[in-house]
């Protein structure tokens, strides 16, 4: 007989299921203005202590402080308002067409409009990012057109997409937004591939990766980030930590690590870690990792500290494995709220101009959403083709697949 | 005309696509400096610098990954998995990514990529090193996938592939790699030097894909093969005086049903060989296709000589590779049937 002690399996779970109370008191939360800006050519191994920080701009008082503050202008702050309301509009109409049965799958942003919204706006026309499903504020901020979006999302006849992808999968090259795969995390590694390709033909554009908290746990996080560092490529690298992933609290991806941002120290990949639900705080982080890119300094993991509002996805029921008050307790505040109280505080907005604007963005995407519902949604009014399907496979449709169509009477 | 082998074939079809277009590129492990373990590549980075032909981290997922994202940007990568054996980490990049990527995109975005890897067993390399996946690419819709058996054709079929709009999965017979070699492994094997097909004409040409080739022709029953089984399926013709049709499909996909159906018609019989694993392997595919375009043609049942449903044996090498004899023995068998 053995006198050691048995070994014991260790499963992380969340502090807190439904029917609890919710609670946030292990999230450390820096104070806003607190956390230092380092130029941007820095040593990565001078700042390893940004990945365990929170970078904030927006303090309780919804004043701007500390060095990150100052780098946007009351115009494009409430720009930057305009185009997370208008995501959250989109979201609301989406998810109720969805319901009403007129596509099959919709995914919202609630709580997370800021991460997309801002960073698009920190890019250069030619820039590619790599995103996952959760940052149409990429396309909304990059003026995609919200017609073309829906258009895809009801696979209509304007499906620029002709009906092949599962609704929110979008694809522009034109506005920098990389197709978008269903099998998470394989665009990390793309994207680092492709700032490689812009570094080998001495091109100025640079590429961002998007990766959700849970997906970090994926191979292709890792050869992501070892191919950046290897290379040096101009690239950045970010994950949007909201907590969960469908049902998994991100402490099983995460495991024993700190933070999520802290992956990046072992890589000698510089590592911050921002507050997520602060519009000016990702602008300033996203502007400081996209300046390292351009000056060639290499890759930046960035981690948005954020909250997952809303359902994963229509398909979802948050209900059944949180509590539903969560996101109430949620420390880091609603970002729209947030960037309003901000600008209210400026003396630029108001609580009339800003129900006045709701009602106006609310009105113009109804009014798109009826545009597009006019060249039909998933079940009825005109749709792609059955022969589309079978076109686009290759550059050419090779005999067999030929034959296929002729057999099917398509 | 200048000969060559297998290997200098490949690497002389890098150097061209490497001179003709700027946007070829060519890595993976080994691959830079030293040259590949097969010395595929060697000497193209000394020839083109380390930004065009250069060395990888130990990754199959990075290093598809990478070529993804760089042929989306416009580059047409043309990379080396080390040992097909080693592909399974990158499948996700080549069968969700690399192949889909023009249909889900709508032609925004294409992967016009080459992924190399030497295929196939015969040098005692195990089951790490030994197995021959094609299968698990000719299912993949978006792919295609390309064996070469000789020099002339790896070099045209290489060229065509690195300029192909689509992503092309390139299966380097590892034991054709210096010689014909037709399955007597206790023979010496003839090199490239002293065979027809190891004449590999200098510069740019093309073997285009698609297109499947007679390397033998005959009356009595067709095989059909591709990759080492072509020189096997030769062996064992010559060794049993029976006239066979030896057609070497080149490109598994798209396959060439033409040239295969007009060799059936004529012969009535067919014979179909693969040095992988049976069940569910390529010629299942081949032996349904031949079934549903040439039934009223067909004089006996097809019969496939393949590698049996086990791991690539070690010691067993031999007894697991479907050499001459066996596939005599199929000939005689489809001929008195």
């Amino acid at each position: 007989m053995s006198d050691r002690k048995p070994l014991s399996f260790h499963v992380p779970a969340p502090a807190v299921r439904p029917g609890g109370t919710p609670d946030f008191s292990d999230v450390r939360i820096s104070l806003a203005g607190e956390v230092r800006r380092p130029e941007v050519d820095v040593a990565p191994e001078q700042i390893r202590d940004l990945a365990y920080s929170i970078i904030r701009v927006l303090d309780r008082d919804s004043e701007a402080v500390g060095p990150w503050a100052g780098l946007l202008d009351d115009e494009a702050l409430l720009k930057g308002l305009r185009h997370m309301m208008t995501l959250r509009a989109f979201d609301a109409r989406m998810q109720m067409a969805q319901r009403q049965g007129k596509t099959s799958f919709y995914m919202q942003h609630m709580g997370e409009e800021a991460v997309s919204c801002a960073f698009r706006v920190a890019l250069e026309p030619g820039d590619m990012n790599f995103p996952t499903y959760r940052q149409a504020g990429l396309l909304i901020a990059g003026d995609y057109p919200m017609l073309e979006m829906m258009n895809q999302i009801y696979s209509n006849e304007l499906d620029p997409l002709k009906g092949r992808q599962l609704p929110v999968m979008y694809s522009s090259r034109e506005h920098g937004f990389f197709s978008i795969s269903g099998n998470l995390a394989t665009q990390f590694i793309q994207a680092v591939g492709w700032a490689m390709a812009s570094a080998m033909k001495h091109d100025t554009r640079i590429a961002a990766g998007w990766i959700g908290d849970g997906s970090t746990a994926e191979s292709d996080f890792h050869a992501a980030l070892v191919f950046a560092s290897t290379y040096k490529a101009p690239v950045v690298l970010n994950i949007v930590n909201n907590q969960w992933a469908i049902s998994t609290f991100q402490g099983i991806a995460r495991g024993g690590s700190g933070t999520f941002a802290a992956r990046g120290l072992g890589f000698g990949i510089p590592a911050l870690r921002v507050d997520g639900n602060d519009y000016l705080a990702v602008y300033a982080v996203a502007k400081w990792a996209v300046e390292r890119a351009r000056r060639n300094l290499g890759p930046t993991l960035v981690e948005y500290v954020t909250y997952r509002v809303g359902a994963h996805s229509t398909s979802d029921d948050p209900s059944a494995y949180r509590p539903k008050t969560e996101s109430d307790a949620w420390p880091l505040g609603d970002p729209v709220l947030r960037l309003k109280n901000h600008l209210i505080r400026r003396g630029v907005w108001s609580e009339e101009r800003h129900k006045q604007a709701e009602a106006e963005i609310l009105a113009s995407v109804i009014t798109v959403q009826k545009e597009a519902e006019s060249h039909g949604t998933l079940h009825s009014g005109p749709h792609p083709s059955a022969r589309d399907m079978f076109e686009g496979v290759y550059e050419e449709m090779p005999p067999h697949l030929r034959r296929q169509r002729q057999q099917g009477g398509i | 005309m200048p000969r060559k082998t297998m290997v200098e074939a490949i690497r002389d079809a890098m150097d061209v696509a490497l001179q003709r277009d700027e946007n070829v590129v060519v890595f993976g492990e080994d691959v830079g400096y030293f040259g590949g373990v097969f010395r595929c590549t060697q000497g193209l980075q000394q020839k083109y610098g380390a930004s065009r032909v250069f060395d990888t981290p130990i990754s199959e997922l990075g290093i598809v990954g990478a070529a993804v994202g760089m042929a989306a940007y416009g580059l047409r990568p043309c990379v080396e998995i080390q040992f097909a054996d080693y592909m399974y980490p990158a499948y996700d990049q080549i069968v969700s990514e690399a192949a889909r990527l023009r249909y889900r995109s709508n032609g925004q975005f294409t992967a016009p990529l080459v992924v190399r890897m030497p295929t196939g067993g015969g040098i005692f390399g195990g089951q790490t090193h030994s197995q021959s996946p094609e299968a698990l690419f000719t299912h993949v819709s978006g792919l295609k996938t390309v064996v070469p058996s000789n020099p002339y054709d790896a070099k045209g079929l290489l060229i065509a592939a690195i300029e192909d709009n689509d992503p092309v999965i390139f299966l380097e017979p590892k034991r054709l790699y210096n010689g014909p070699f037709d399955g007597h492994h206790d023979r010496p094997v003839t090199p490239w030097a002293r065979h027809p097909q190891g004449e590999v004409p200098d510069g740019h040409y093309t073997v285009p894909l698609g297109k499947a080739a007679i390397r033998r022709a005959g009356a009595a029953v067709t095989v059909l093969a591709y990759g080492t089984m072509v020189f096997v399926a030769e062996a064992a013709a010559a060794e049993t005086g029976i006239d066979a049709e030896i057609i070497d499909l080149r490109t598994l996909v798209p396959y060439d049903l033409d040239t295969i159906v007009t060799s059936v018609e004529k012969t009535g019989r067919c014979v179909v060989v693969h040095e992988a694993t049976l069940t569910s392997g390529f010629g299942a595919e081949l032996s349904a296709l031949v079934q549903e375009n040439c039934f009223y043609h067909l004089e006996a049942p097809i019969v496939r000589v393949t590698g049996w449903d086990t791991p690539y044996p070690h010691a067993q090498e031999w007894d697991y590779f479907p050499g001459p004899a066996r596939i005599g023995r199929a000939l005689k068998a489809v001929m008195e049937a």
